[in-house]
């Protein structure tokens, strides 16, 4: 098992240096995304199998488990996933929140059947969203260049590395009964796909480029989650004022919409 | 998905939403002609139009073109679309003539719209807490910070930024669990208007508005 999760790990590494080294060659108008042509690429590739493989099951998955069941099956994977919440909150010098999560997983493995049923929450317990990422930024450590993984989706190079972390430390990994393990690993997959399918459409339709779209959403989510929903403000702050100051100047230089735009 | 024929009971909640629509739309003229605070007018709106989702079987299906109704009546008066589109284009805007900049506004006026509207048939049982607004007499410039709160899910914050001009608080951003509905759009605009130019970056507004248009009658 060790040896596997080392592999999984130099696997990783190994992605990461090549992703940089292409980086060198690549061109692109955002500076937070210079390997954008290579994460075009994998993002194409992500998009393609999620239509025909993922979606499609997702689709499927939706359309015959009734809601409640679907509930079930997200909130047992939510309750393994609040152990680790924990483990960072705790990492994260987060005290209050990971005994919050300690008691959040007794409850819901206990009255909670095994954690089919959310009770922490209706108990008041609310639900954390940490990972080894989050953890790192709050450690310090930069963010580095975005990055499509495949068959992953958005990262970034540190969410990077906190998902290989990630998926080391996931105990469904750990389970010596592989046919257990891969239907479990498989029904999280579906069930987190699932999740997200109205979601989807809203994208459709927002997104002139789905691909900027998507990338510039996630790195302004991340940095939201990393500051716990209250970032510093930065250049994208500062840019709306400086565009404040640019209309009152236009206004000035007579341009009558601009000034109508400033001043409504 | 399954298909129902409408029954009684949806008919009547139907016509129950569009009671309570017209009356929001007859009573809001009087709210809105006080200088309501903005945390206040936050509150309001957003009570009235999750109070109509309730009640709107159609929405909660996804009925696009519903929610679009009710975007534009109860929601809209109350966004600063100049503003919004002004921030998205960026340093840009310096360089577009007053035409190009009424459809720019009306465009992506139609584009935010429907995203909302999409975002909002999406809509289940999540409750919204409104947080106390921090907020200096005299101030011209506050976001009004909100937060959607869900069984098993961390709560989502949604804040407004909300800018006073004439003594109306008017919306010129939402940002959603820290993603921004209007800078988002910052570097596609740049992007369109680096291969295109401003007339460029219009024409593909325009295509994805009429093909989102086709989809939304069906």
């Amino acid at each position: 098992m060790k040896v596997d999760a080392a592999r999984r790990v130099s696997g990783f590494c190994t992605l990461l240096m090549a992703a940089s080294l292409l980086g060198g060659c690549a061109t692109s108008g955002n500076s937070r995304d210079p390997l954008e042509s290579l994460n075009r690429a994998t993002f194409a590739f992500n998009e393609t199998v999620d239509k025909a493989a993922l979606k499609p099951v997702a689709q499927g998955y939706e359309a015959v488990v009734p809601a409640k069941a679907r509930d079930g099956v997200s909130n047992f994977f939510g309750n393994i996933a609040d152990v680790f919440i924990g483990v960072n909150n705790l990492l994260q010098g987060k005290v209050r929140d990971a005994v919050d999560d300690v008691g959040r997983v007794l409850v819901n493995s206990t009255v909670g059947v095994l954690g089919v049923m959310d009770v922490a929450s209706d108990w008041g317990m609310e639900k954390h969203d940490e990972d080894f990422g989050q953890t790192f930024g709050r450690w310090g450590v930069g963010s580095g260049a975005y990055l499509v993984v495949p068959l992953f989706g958005p990262r970034d190079v540190r969410d990077t590395a906190g998902l290989v972390l990630d998926s080391v430390t996931d105990p469904v990994g750990y389970i010596d009964n592989i046919p257990t393990r891969n239907t479990l690993l498989v029904t999280r997959v579906i069930s987190d796909r699932a999740a997200l399918l109205p979601a989807e459409k809203v994208i459709e339709e927002a997104a002139l480029d789905k691909y900027s779209y998507i990338r510039d959403g996630y790195l302004q989510r991340r940095r939201s989650l990393i500051h716990d929903g209250a970032p510093p403000r930065d250049d994208v702050d500062s840019a709306a004022e400086s565009e404040k100051k640019q209309a009152s100047a236009a206004a000035k230089d007579g341009n009558l919409y601009a000034a109508n735009t400033a001043v409504k | 998905m399954i298909m129902t024929k409408p029954t009684f009971s949806s008919i009547r909640s139907g016509f129950l939403a569009t009671a309570i629509l017209l009356f929001t739309l007859l009573s809001s003229n009087v709210v809105m002609a006080d200088d309501a605070a903005p945390d206040v007018l936050v509150k309001n709106v957003t009570n009235e139009v999750l109070e109509i989702v309730r009640k709107d079987k159609d929405i909660q299906s996804g009925n696009t073109k519903k929610a679009i109704e009710l975007v534009e009546a109860k929601v809209l008066p109350n966004f600063d679309f100049g503003r919004m589109t002004t921030l998205a284009v960026g340093r840009d805007w310096k360089s577009t003539n007053a035409t190009q900049q009424k459809t720019l506004t009306d465009e992506f006026h139609t584009l935010l719209v429907r995203t909302y509207s999409n975002a909002l048939t999406a809509y289940k049982s999540q409750t919204i807490d409104f947080k106390p607004l921090k907020m200096a007499a005299g101030d011209t410039d506050v976001t009004v910070r909100t937060e959607v709160k869900q069984a098993g899910a961390k709560p989502i914050s949604i804040d407004y930024s909300l800018e006073k001009a004439d003594g109306t608080w008017k919306v010129y951003d939402v940002v959603v669990g820290g993603v921004s509905l209007v800078t988002s759009y910052r570097d596609q605009f740049k992007q369109e208007i680096s291969v295109g130019g401003i007339d460029g970056l219009i024409k593909s507004l325009q295509a994805k508005n009429q093909a989102s248009a086709a989809t939304v009658k069906k």
